[in-house]
């Protein structure tokens, strides 16, 4: 009877591991004294592309490179086209202790991925290693050294004081616009856009023919003023206009006054019919390139696909209006004071069990840093490399210098996008990274996209209203439920445990306790024998 | 003593059970319920709050409590979009069965679909419908009043196919030609993914192959029908 108490107490202590979906943890990671190359090393690299194949062709290139300097690693990539896949695929394997070596990634994914222990290796010490760190002597690379990488691009990929990623690439938001349209209203565009004039030449723009077709085009269909990321919108224009967002520990500011201003203004404008976002009507590029979109906001990043002449088309070559396309920054408050997002890709190394396989992963992460990726990469679409080396590199000077020679390589629109971000370094900003930050992104971004849905759905947007969105959006991203801190240190709150859990736990505790009683009366038993 | 440690080990082992136990559930409502005519749903605005029973023909995977689902009633064919939908309802969501969608009427680069929607499963028999042959209104106006049917399209040739760049999800775009136009075509990763049938026999089609491919008339900047089913001239 004792074994088999024995047995169901085992069983019963491991059956809330099982419904608990407990991560293993590691750990920490040390620098080993050397690199094994006689072992035979398996990493994996999950990455990120544009829907854009030269970009996929760059990574497995840079891998071939990789394999032949360094024969006795196997790196085996897995594409995406999406962050949010690669985080929610990393947030599935951290359970399981199967997520990647190298990833593609977000800083404000990584601070979610901290709250597992030793799931992200620290870059302090590696990057600091005089043997295998940056530009460190037993590279077979000319590897870069810290001082190359662009500091404000590092700087964003730290957390608490610590990084914990390796900058890859860098692009901002811009605005794709249709000069010719523009200039039919009777404007003209200037060098720094404001919200208001994107607002009233979008209103204007709204003026019909007696057909009942829109006077700049002739066509049935005209949204003016198109969106990608809402979430960047909102980002972009509290910290232009000095509202809150959030704070370094933590703290969210998103639910204030200047929010709700801003989203009046956009319901205004979506009543109108001049505003819409790509969750509700599609791609901006699509309808900038078909003539139905005036101001199209997109990523640096996507600049092959905006402009009549862009080598990437999602439309029918027959839906194609021709225009002549001008790139700006993203609308401001203050033309005195050019404020936009920094966003793009950046790598982070998983921790293992092993680390002669951290250390593979991290000479990796230090190979896309080189120029022959970096240019190769930052040329594919409107991005920036993260290192001066690149940035200053006469290959890449040539390649800025010949804007326009041909709609590919040299795409006109792709180039300026670039150079956009390379004139607005010091302009650039990025929200604070802590556990839930990812959250509070998509909040930003719901709230406009939900204001857009009522308005177009006929509900009015008042005070009561903005009182009740805040409410909805705060409880579907549990907002009230996260603690401030930042990094490692911050947990998400759950809330309460469920009954089921609270029950199950007392359960458990009584059989300990009941056991503990059973052991004292056999213990007592057996001395009054003796 | 032995025999209640017994009983309060069995209690919390049921309690550890229950524990992994979902808790929603979707009601069932009887035929009675009313909905849209298709043709009243045709007629209905963009935006429009819309109510449909239809059936269930096929599913993409479920997700994060949301799953899109192609339905088709006798009338008409509907698109839903990221229906809210708990992963114990997705298991009973299978070919034929009746639900009343209630959502709003959207449209997203040409395809009309149903978005925000909620459902309830309708006590009903079931329907599954049987795929149409559409061929002869290819280039004309009137297949988009067919938009997401079951239909079949016989007699494309393949002019390309290429995989989406994410082997996290790996649609296969096809381009195909009848007469002197090209249609794209798509296996969708999420309804049909690379261990099935239709994705791999697509896979193996090469430029030139005089096909026939059965699947919903989806609509992205037009037609880009999602296969279920392709046999060549060959195997035909």
């Amino acid at each position: 009877m004792k074994k088999l108490c024995a047995v169901l107490l085992a069983l019963t202590m491991l059956l809330p591991l099982c419904a608990c979906h407990g991560s293993v943890s590691h750990a920490s990671f040390e620098v080993p004294e050397e690199f094994d190359e006689s072992r035979q090393l398996e990493i994996t690299f999950w990455a990120k592309n544009d829907s854009n194949a030269a970009q996929s062709a760059i990574y497995r290139q840079a891998i071939a490179d990789f394999e032949a300097l360094y024969p006795n690693i196997t790196v085996t990539l897995r594409l995406y086209t999406n962050y949010s896949d690669i985080y929610n695929d990393v947030i599935t394997n951290i359970a399981t202790d199967t997520t990647p070596n190298v990833c593609i990634t977000y800083p404000d994914h990584i601070a979610t991925y901290l709250t597992g222990e030793n799931v992200v290796v620290p870059l302090g010490e590696l990057m600091a290693d005089s043997r295998y760190g940056l530009g460190g002597s037993e590279l077979k690379f000319d590897g870069v050294t810290q001082e190359e990488i662009v500091g404000e691009f590092l700087d964003e990929c730290a957390i608490s004081g610590e990084y914990y990623a390796l900058p890859f690439m860098r692009s901002t938001e811009a605005c794709y616009i249709n000069k010719t349209y523009v200039e039919a209203l009777g404007y003209t565009v200037p060098d720094v856009l404001t919200w208001d004039f994107i607002w009233e030449v979008s209103d204007a723009a709204m003026a019909l023919n007696e057909d009942g077709t829109y006077a700049v085009n002739g066509q049935e269909v005209l949204i003016p003023f198109l969106y990608k990321s809402t979430d960047n919108m909102m980002i972009q224009y509290l910290q232009q206009a000095g509202g809150g967002y959030s704070t370094d520990s933590g703290e969210i500011l998103l639910f204030n006054d200047t929010t709700a201003d801003f989203l009046y203004t956009i319901a205004e404008h979506v009543a109108a019919g001049s505003f819409s976002t790509f969750k509700i009507s599609s791609y901006p590029a699509n309808f900038l390139n078909a003539g139905q979109c005036i101001f199209a906001i997109d990523s640096t990043a996507g600049s092959t696909w905006m402009g009549s002449e862009a080598p990437l088309l999602d439309i029918p070559e027959d839906q194609i209006v021709e225009f002549e396309t001008v790139v700006r920054a993203v609308p401001q408050v203050d033309t005195e004071n050019v404020q936009m997002i920094s966003q793009g890709p950046s790598i982070c190394v998983f921790n293992k069990a092993d680390s002669q396989e951290v250390l593979a992963s991290w000479l990796f992460a230090q190979f896309l840093l080189t120029n022959p990726v970096q240019i190769a990469y930052a040329e594919t679409e409107g991005y920036l490399p993260v290192t001066t080396r690149a940035q200053r590199s006469e290959e890449y000077q040539d390649y800025l210098s010949r804007a326009g020679e041909d709609n590919e390589t040299y795409y006109s629109v792709k180039i300026a996008a670039t150079e956009l971000l390379l004139d607005n370094i010091a302009n650039t900003f990025t929200t604070p990274v802590f556990n839930g930050s990812a959250s509070v992104r998509d909040a930003a971004g719901q709230l406009i996209e939900e204001v857009v849905k009522s308005v177009r759905r006929k509900t009015s947007v008042d005070e009561a209203y903005i009182e009740s969105l805040y409410a909805d959006i705060i409880s579907l991203y549990r907002l009230d439920q996260l603690q401030t801190g930042t990094g490692s240190s911050g947990k998400i709150a759950l809330g309460a445990l469920p009954a089921g859990a609270v029950a199950l736990l007392a359960g458990l505790a009584t059989c300990w306790i009941c056991i503990g009683i059973y052991a004292a009366i056999l213990a007592i038993r057996k001395k009054k024998q003796e | 003593m032995k025999k209640w440690i017994a009983i309060l080990l069995s209690l919390v082992m049921v309690l550890a059970l229950a524990a992994c136990t979902s808790e929603a559930g979707t009601d069932e409502t009887d035929a009675a319920v009313e909905g849209m005519t298709h043709e009243e749903y045709a007629a209905a605005a963009v935006d429009e709050a819309v109510t449909v029973v239809t059936y269930v023909q096929a599913h993409q995977s479920w997700w994060d409590d949301k799953i899109t689902v192609y339905c088709q009633s006798p009338d008409g064919a509907y698109f839903v979009y990221d229906m809210a939908c708990s992963e114990e309802d997705a298991a009973k969501l299978e070919a034929g069965t009746c639900i009343c969608v209630t959502g709003y009427k959207s449209e997203w680069s040409g395809e009309v679909e149903i978005t925000d929607a909620t459902f309830e499963f309708v006590d009903a028999d079931p329907y599954v419908a049987e795929a149409v042959d559409l061929t002869e209104l290819l280039g004309t106006d009137e297949l988009i009043d067919h938009q997401n049917e079951y239909a079949t399209l016989t007699g494309l040739t393949v002019v390309s196919l290429s995989y989406k760049e994410s082997e996290s999800d790996p649609d296969i775009y096809l381009a195909v030609s009848y007469g002197d136009t090209n249609y794209d075509l798509c296996v969708e990763n999420y309804l049909t993914g690379p261990d099935t049938e239709v994705y791999q026999a697509v896979a193996g089609l090469q430029e030139g192959d005089v096909i026939s491919a059965t699947g919903y008339l989806y609509w992205y900047n037009g037609l880009n029908m999602h296969i279920t089913g392709v046999t060549t001239a060959a195997t035909e």
